[in-house]
């Protein structure tokens, strides 16, 4: 099981260290930083690395690594699991998840460290039961207790600790009772050369805010299930109900947390909302190139595409870039070589473009590689997929609910290749 | 305000402040002080100087000082026993307490201090809480037993916890069961003989029932529990099945993981021909693409985990292949895994895709990516045939690119493609050849000589290339220098009127210059060959090839058996099993599938696999026979082959092509070279002056190493049954028995005549058979047979006869005819005699093999009564042409993985398993065989051969 935990910022300090088990030496992330420097970048840090007597296996967020050390025979992907909703929780808890916030709040985050393991096994990982022993910290609450002199940690055993229900905690009450759904779809997909899909599918998820009193059981029904062939549930997700019926019935947790997850695969029901037209050379034994891509809207089914952003690695030997853009603004950053046009909106009487000059470093040969472009779009009102929430239901309270549900559409990991 | 101002110090010594402000008579200044403790002890500080001081807050109402206090006691009780016995009284009082929280918090507190003085006070709470009518306290108290067993594992046992642990397996409580059943598993896991979770399907069913109410974790643990059990029949299996499929849509991913686990292991026992078979495994392809979309670290443990069910059953991904294709800013780590897995899934019906996406890949800016990329491309032209032309053409089109790296790379898979479709694209050695000069990676250079060496009598320029080499011969690499010798000797073989020059300077510059033993007995052989039979050395260093296998990087399918039993856990993401690198190995305990059992059918006792052997010991592949060898010769650069090398007559036991391919047959194990005529007692004048004795002895040490392995005599013989009795053939007896040596079969006669009159004119024929089998000369008995005489006749066979199968398989029609009158008989031929001397297999593509071969085609039997130990059933069976390619020790069993040929190319792969100290010495012996109708005949050879 999990036996100690480092947090490690970029510049490889490790700033905090929290042992479930024995006192680890920190001598041992000195193998984690022998791998960070061969990987040069720390994104590409392999996540599980073995020593001679331990195994590290880390998580990469928000410019953290997050180490774990394990002994023995552990499933990598539990101790990976357990690590993100370490970082969940203190995102949940500080509002982010940084260097500074963790240091600010050591205290409580070691509390909370003790909180989720003993000796190893995960203890509490739901945010709300978490809440409850250890309330997160506000401005208010830390001036109150320096006068009162009572303390953040609850005295109480918390109630969905133990019940079926672990997710839930009991005696929510509410004076505006509102469920709001958000059904967010993002499109993977790699474009060839010419424009064609090598690859596309949908990443689809149905975010909740659930602010509702009492004991509400829910079920939410679709107008075209059948969409829904691979799908993950959250744990309060009646599985029997959606194997039978296509419904998703539920007693939810209280607060915001994510319902479903699901992908959409076949390849005829994902449509690509936009097209570019590329066109970036360099000339052989010359010191510049020609940059020119047009973006244009293609199955966007009638909505207005926006927050149109274009990133592009160009290549190691591309100095500086001479561009005008029809509209929006362009950086390039010469050091990381990244060109990042922020296109925003399209519209179809003048398609957005960006031309111009590529400087590349004279005598160098002419690169081999050609950038790919990486798209970042969103389309407001509109689930990609077709899927449409028919109706939400409550039972087992009295009130009239507040309900809503919005889509949006997203670009995911859409990349164009030219 | 922040805790950061805990980190704030002041000149006067920090710890000196602290115990001041600890030892205060306000409460919020003691809580203060504690906090900024903890702050220290946070980024490793050493506060344990504070410990008395520390300790006397404990006493307190207030419970987040008393958690705080708890942290810090956990790491520092340790280094202070006696002071920490200091804080048994307020703990033993806490697990009193009313609250559940507190009694919960105390009892797991004292678990994390890990002082044999306060252990002993723990007990009595412990089995308090362990009852304790609160869940909470309950399950935390399951877990605490772990930690105690952790610390004093006899105290557990005398006291009698793990009972207790087992009892709450049946807790009302789905969290309380899942923390007992993960607390069973991490004593059992350093305790494998303990036999803790010792499941039956009563308890099955309550962990299945708690498996859909407890937490996420809970049901990690229980699923990994799962998996351990061997359900009794099919039925049990699916049913068990049928309940944990939900878990494949969870959201956890290692939820999801260990549920496929649980079914890829049951599945084993269910039968191909069940509707829910395929139910099950269309099931599994949508959750495990689903982790593909996770964050990049979980992304990388599935792919390493699908890497393994792919090649287990790769129809559950096979329409799957877009999934895996790389976008250009995946981490490297996972986009290195994409392409494995994108090759084990490229058949015919995709390749054009995956075609366009790996030459996509070989533009881009990773120079690691794009190699594998490159030679990925090369391993699909040999994979799926069909596509090998454009996979050549895309090979081309990237040697054109002129980046170093990737022409290098080309140049390597090209080699192997050439290998694998001899006389198809030579035309593209025009363009390799223009690409030398930029040439500096030893496996590129070691590939285009190899090239130019094998093609020179199209490279009209052959010895000028293989000259500019070899300026700089003490320069290159070891394998770059065999090869250059390898190809110059080829090059002199088919142009030895030009190059005589060139093949002496690079054999003195192999024996006499280098320092590398290796390349100086390739030196001496080839020099040996060419001055004593110039044609013998011809047609060993210029015979055929054997074919490189399609598939390479397998796992070898017993440990893949093991490793799918392992999926999600670290020995999946490893490839090798946990006795290979847990720390301490602890005896693991070695997990195999379960066999098939349907339920009407008898259950035989389902096989595990007994605890107990030693750890570290068990090697992660198979060891060749030959490995020494291997390990001596084998430094250069080897595709995998797909067979041995074949036999021709000039050189005995079918030696030949170990220095021809050059490459790598060399690992072939020792037997080959010995009694090659040559070398044994070579002529005085046949060896070069400089070759003085030392080298003689040299070469004879290298001979040692493999002596002893095979030796010239044939395969058993049966003692002479009579065939014909003289009642039936008019006087005539006929017995015989069949024998074979050397690569002739023949059958061995004895005619004897019991009649009056003198018999003559004899002549035989056989009805066709199954094999073939025909006389190859004519029965010649030269005198005629007088009354009460017998004559022995070896007839010579071969194998070219018209095929027809026979019932039972082996059966032979003889008719034999002599002046008086036709008589016909038949008779039973041991298979053995149909096996032929390059019946070896090569490892690689034994892997392959066995793996390629349907399951159904496996059938297994045992040979009672075989007192031998594995080297005299090796031995044994090697003589007859029965061949050991690996041999490895498992849970003190000797396996022997063995390859066998028959006269008409079926190969046949044994598995061995000798148990030495098995008082039956019974050998079982499972035999795969894609014509399995012949497995009933090997078995009996294997029974004949080991019991004679």
């Amino acid at each position: 099981m999990i036996h100690s935990l480092f947090l490690i910022n970029c510049s490889g300090d490790i700033f905090l260290e929290k042992h479930w088990k024995s006192v680890v030496s920190q001598s041992v992330c000195d193998y984690f930083f022998e791998a960070q420097e061969k990987a040069a970048d720390v994104e590409n840090v392999p996540p599980v690395i073995s020593t001679p007597h331990h195994y590290l296996i880390s998580i990469y967020r928000d410019k953290l690594f997050f180490v774990s050390v394990i002994q023995t025979e552990v499933p990598p992907l539990f101790v990976i699991e357990f690590l993100h909703r370490v970082a969940d929780t203190f995102q949940d808890y500080f509002g982010e998840c940084s260097e500074a916030a963790i240091k600010d709040n050591v205290v409580i985050v070691y509390e909370l460290l003790e909180e989720m393991l003993d000796n190893g096994f995960p203890l509490a990982t739901e945010s709300n039961i978490l809440k409850e022993l250890i309330k997160p910290p506000t401005i208010l609450r830390s001036v109150v207790n320096s006068i009162t002199g009572s303390s953040n940690v609850g005295d109480t055993l918390p109630t969905g600790q133990l019940s079926n229900i672990p997710w839930r905690r009991a005696g929510v009450k509410y004076t505006n009772n509102e469920a709001y759904f958000d059904v967010v779809e993002e499109i993977d997909a790699i474009i060839d050369k010419s424009g064609s899909t090598v690859f596309a599918e949908i990443q689809g998820v149905i975010d909740a805010c659930i602010k509702l009193s009492g004991m509400p059981d829910l079920s939410l029904s679709f107008m075209n299930p059948r969409l829904l062939d691979d799908v993950s549930f959250h744990p309060c997700i009646r599985f029997k109900r959606w194997e039978s019926e296509r419904v998703l019935s539920f007693i939810p947790p209280d607060g915001n947390f994510r319902l479903i997850s699901y992908r959409v695969s076949s390849q005829n029901l994902v449509a690509i909302p936009v097209y570019v037209k590329h066109n970036i050379s360099f000339k052989e034994n010359s010191s510049c190139g020609r940059f020119d891509i047009t973006i244009g809207p293609k199955q966007n089914m009638g909505k207005t595409i926006e927050g149109i952003t274009v990133t592009v690695h160009m290549p190691k030997v591309v100095l500086n870039m001479n561009l005008t853009p029809t509209q929006g603004n362009y950086t390039f950053d010469p050091v990381t070589k990244v060109l990042t046009w922020d296109v925003g909106k399209i519209t179809p009487q003048k398609l957005p473009s960006l031309k111009g000059l590529v400087n590349l470093q004279s005598g160098a040969p002419k690169p081999e590689e050609n950038p790919s472009l990486n798209i970042q779009f969103k389309i407001q009102q509109l689930a990609i997929s077709g899927l449409k929430v028919n109706r939400l239901d409550m039972y087992g309270e009295k009130y009239k609910p507040f309900k809503g549900v919005k889509y949006v559409t997203k670009a995911g990991k859409f990349q164009v290749r030219t | 305000m922040t805790d950061s101002k805990y980190f704030t110090t002041t000149k006067k010594g920090e710890i000196f402040e602290l115990k001041a402000e600890l030892n205060s008579d306000k409460k919020e200044k003691k809580k203060e002080a504690v906090k900024k403790v903890i702050a220290s002890m946070t980024v490793g500080k050493d506060v344990s100087a504070l410990f008395p001081d520390v300790v006397n807050c404990m006493q307190t109402d207030n419970l987040e000082l008393k958690k705080l206090v708890y942290l810090y006691l956990m790491n520092y009780a340790k280094s202070q026993p006696d002071m920490a016995i200091m804080a048994v009284n307020t703990f033993v009082k806490d697990c009193e307490d009313p609250n559940p929280l507190i009694r919960a918090l105390a009892v797991r507190t004292m678990g994390c201090i890990r002082v044999d003085k306060i252990t002993e006070y723990l007990c009595e709470p412990l089995r308090k809480c362990l009852k304790d009518e609160d869940p909470y306290v309950r399950k935390t108290a399951a877990v605490c037993v772990a930690k105690l067993h952790d610390i004093n594992a006899q105290l557990v046992e005398d006291q009698g916890f793990l009972d207790t642990l087992k009892d709450l397996i049946s807790d009302s409580n789905p969290m309380v069961v899942a923390n007992a059943v993960a607390a069973l598993s991490e004593i059992a896991e350093s305790h494998p003989s303990s036999n803790l979770l010792d499941l039956n399907p009563q308890s099955i069913n309550k962990l299945l029932t708690a498996l859909n109410e407890c937490t996420e974790w809970g049901q990690i643990f229980i699923l990994d529990c799962l998996a351990n059990y061997t359900p009794k029949d099919d039925r049990e299996a699916q049913s068990i099945c049928e309940r944990v499929t939900p878990r494949l849509s969870h959201a956890n991913s290692a939820v999801v993981l260990s549920a496929v686990k649980v079914l890829m292991k049951f599945m084993e026992m269910l039968s191909k021909d069940l509707d829910y078979y395929g139910t099950l495994l269309k099931k599994l392809a949508p959750p495990l693409v689903t982790l593909l979309s996770a964050e990049p670290e979980l992304q990388y443990v599935a792919l390493r985990n699908i890497n393994l069910i792919v090649q287990k059953r790769p129809e559950i991904l096979k329409h799957e292949m877009k999934v895996f294709f790389v976008k250009y800013n995946d981490p490297i780590y996972v986009k290195l895994e994409k392409l494995d897995i994108m090759i084990r899934l490229a058949s015919q019906a995709n390749i054009a895709q995956v075609l366009a996406e790996l030459k996509e890949y070989a533009t881009e800016v990773d120079v690691d990516f794009v190699r594998k990329a490159v030679r990925a491309i090369g391993r699909c032209a040999i994979k799926v045939e069909q596509s090998a032309e454009r996979c050549v053409s895309t090979l081309l089109d990237l040697i054109q690119t002129k980046v170093n790296y990737v022409v290098q790379e080309a140049i390597v898979v090209i080699k192997d493609i050439f290998r694998k479709y001899p006389n198809k694209y030579e035309s593209v050695i025009a363009t390799l050849c223009e690409n030398l000069d930029s040439l500096d990676e030893p496996e590129a250079r070691a590939a285009m000589i190899w090239i130019v060496g094998e093609y020179a009598e199209r490279i009209d320029n052959a010895d000028e290339l293989l000259e500019s080499f070899l300026e700089g011969f003490h320069d290159e690499s070891t394998q770059v220098q065999l090869q250059l010798l390898t190809a110059i000797v080829k090059l002199f073989l088919k142009k030895p009127t030009e190059t005589q020059e060139l093949v002496q300077q690079v054999l003195s510059l192999a024996t006499q210059d280098s320092d590398n033993p290796d390349l100086r007995d390739r030196g001496y052989i080839y020099w040996r060959l060419l001055s004593t039979d110039p044609v013998a050395a011809k047609e060993v260093v210029l015979a055929e090839k054997p074919l490189i296998s399609e598939e390479t990087d397998l796992i070898e399918p017993t440990l893949l058996d093991e490793l799918i039993c392992y999926i999600g856990t670290l020995a999946s993401v490893y490839h090798k099993p946990p006795s290979a690198f847990v720390e301490g190995g602890r005896g693991v305990v070695h997990k195999s599938l379960p066999p098939r059992t349907a339920s009407s059918e008898s259950t035989e006792s389902p096989e595990t696999a007994p605890a107990g052997a030693p750890p570290g010991e068990q090697p992660d592949v198979i060891p060749a026979q030959g490995d020494l060898l291997g390990d001596l010769l084998n430094l250069d650069l080897g595709p995998p082959v797909s067979g041995p090398p074949l036999a021709t007559t000039s050189v005995q036991m079918g030696a030949v092509d170990l220095l021809g391919g050059g490459l790598d047959s060399l690992v072939c194990p020792g037997p080959l070279w010995i009694g090659g005529p040559n070398f044994v007692a070579p002529p005085a004048a046949a060896v070069p002056a400089s070759l003085g004795a030392p080298i003689g002895s040299g070469l004879s040490d290298l001979f040692d190493l493999t002596s002893g392995v095979g030796t010239l005599s044939g395969s058993y013989v049966a003692p002479k049954a009579v065939w014909l009795p003289a009642m039936k053939a008019k006087g005539l007896e006929i017995s015989g028995t069949f024998t074979r040596q050397v690569g002739s079969i023949s059958m061995d006669l004895q005619l004897t005549n019991k009649a009056l009159q003198v018999m003559t004119d004899f002549a035989i024929q056989f009805n066709r058979n199954s094999f073939g089998l025909a006389p190859a000369a004519p029965l010649q008995v030269h005198a005629p047979l007088s009354p009460n005489q017998t004559v022995e006749i070896s007839l010579p066979l071969n194998t070219v006869g018209s095929v027809m199968k026979m019932e039972p398989l082996n059966n032979l029609q003889v008719a034999v005819k002599n002046n008086i009158d036709v008589f016909y008989f038949s008779t039973l031929y041991p298979l053995h005699i149909l096996f032929v001397e390059d019946g070896k297999m090569d490892r690689q593509m034994f892997l392959a093999t066995w793996k390629d071969i349907p399951n159904e085609n496996e059938a297994q039997f045992q040979i009672r009564d075989c007192p031998l130990n594995a080297e005299a059933v090796s031995s044994k069976l090697q003589s007859s042409n029965i061949f050991t390619i690996a041999k490895r020790n498992v849970e003190g069993q000797d396996m022997l993985y063995q390859s066998l040929k028959l006269t008409n190319g079926i190969w046949v792969l044994a598995e061995l398993r000798i148990q030495p100290g098995n008082p039956s010495f019974t050998v079982r012996l499972s035999l795969k065989c894609r014509a399995p109708e012949v497995s009933q005949h090997v078995y009996q050879a294997y029974e004949t051969i080991l019991k004679n």
